[in-house]
């Protein structure tokens, strides 16, 4: 993948780390997602502004034993598995805060 | 004049639940007869209440309960609609009406959606459980259609009092929660006793070879509640409250898996 991907956590959902888990509930169908610990360093560092082959680099490469490009390919199906059901904004540009509100994904 | 009172027929009915009081307006007394008749024990005799429906019947022709609910937000005021139903509700003014076919359950669904509404501020909830009061303590029995609510209702020795089969009513009050009897039924078709009690357990149910309980704790009874919780509207505020409350109730009140033969030996372990 050439250009960059930048992550956010939609805000139409409720969500709380539990132990090694998070817990996140779809604001719109109330379904129940739970991210464990490595899909959970992806969605506490999706902020907007980091791109996500960044994440994979810093948080995920150097804590876990896996290659960069496992990592990404599996951190991409993750976050546009999560843009699916609403919870993730996926854009090849970084994403305001204040844009991450329901119905506002691109 | 001896021996004759005019009495002035009531264009209202006050239901009472979990100490809300709801005002239910119509002018057609055949409809406030069943709406007396289905709240039996939640009908209120003061002439007070904290909120207001109109109520308008709508020709039997338009009933479709198999529809999804939809409860959204817009301008000011939570829109309920389903097939059989359509309401509208200002909680800054507490008025709303509601447009529904002449049948008890559409207006049961408006009220637990109302309900809802009204407890999340409150970190309450509506939980598909059945639920019973023992020894001063309630006991709550979580789980899908067919995991044994009613079973564990219809099993309930006699110094138990039913507070439903179906939906309990769950109220954070003074850091304690609450179970609070509703007249919300399901296969039992008996309104639960309008009393209160703090809860001490609750069961996620399941059926199996031998009566038994193992604790649940964790994210595993967080999604074991959340499972159950009733969430009508699509609303990120209100799902955010409901989703504290449960992180909440959890961390306050004992959650346990009870594996169950249905038979009335499975109370044994309810103490």
């Amino acid at each position: 993948m050439s250009s960059k991907r930048y992550v956010a956590r939609s805000t139409a959902i409720a969500a709380r780390v539990l132990g090694d888990e998070t817990m996140v509930m779809s604001a719109t169908n109330s379904t129940l997602f739970t991210l464990d610990e490595v899909a959970t360093v992806i969605w506490e560092s999706a902020d907007g502004a980091t791109p996500l082959e960044e994440i994979v680099a810093k948080k995920i490469c150097t804590q876990y034993n896996i290659t960069p490009e496992v990592a990404l390919k599996d951190a991409e199906g993750f976050v546009e598995s999560l843009a699916e059901h609403g919870l993730m904004l996926l854009s090849d540009k970084p994403i305001a805060q204040s844009t991450t509100a329901l119905g506002k994904t691109k | 004049m001896p021996g004759v009172t005019l009495a002035q027929q009531r264009s209202d009915v006050v239901v009472e639940i979990g100490g809300l009081p709801i005002r239910l307006r119509s002018g057609d007394p055949a409809f406030l007869r069943l709406v007396q008749e289905r709240y039996a024990g939640y009908v209120s005799s003061s002439n007070d209440a904290s909120f207001d429906f109109e109520v308008e019947l709508a020709p039997p022709s338009t009933e479709c309960r198999d529809e999804d609910v939809s409860v959204t937000w817009d301008s000011g005021r939570w829109l309920m609609q389903r097939g059989d139903f359509r309401a509208e509700w200002n909680p800054s003014t507490a008025h709303g009406r509601i447009e529904q076919v002449i049948n008890p359950y559409s207006l049961d669904s408006v009220l637990r959606i109302v309900h809802t509404l009204l407890l999340a501020p409150k970190g309450g909830f509506l939980v598909h459980a059945s639920s019973a009061i023992r020894n001063g303590r309630a006991f709550l029995f979580a789980g899908v259609s067919g995991a044994g609510k009613t079973t564990m209702a219809r099993l309930a020795p006699l110094d138990a009092a039913l507070l439903t089969d179906e939906i309990s009513y769950v109220t954070l009050q003074d850091g304690q929660y609450f179970a609070v009897g509703t007249p919300f039924f399901g296969e039992l078709a008996r309104v639960g006793e309008n009393l209160r009690a703090p809860i001490k357990c609750l069961y996620l149910l399941a059926k199996g070879p031998e009566n038994k309980i193992e604790p649940i704790v964790g994210a595993d009874a967080v999604r074991g509640l959340l499972g159950n919780i009733l969430f009508f509207a699509r609303d990120p505020k209100v799902v955010k409250l409901v989703f504290d409350a449960a992180f909440d109730f959890v961390s306050r009140v004992p959650i346990r898996r009870l594996t169950f033969v249905p038979d009335s030996r499975v109370w044994e372990l309810i103490v």
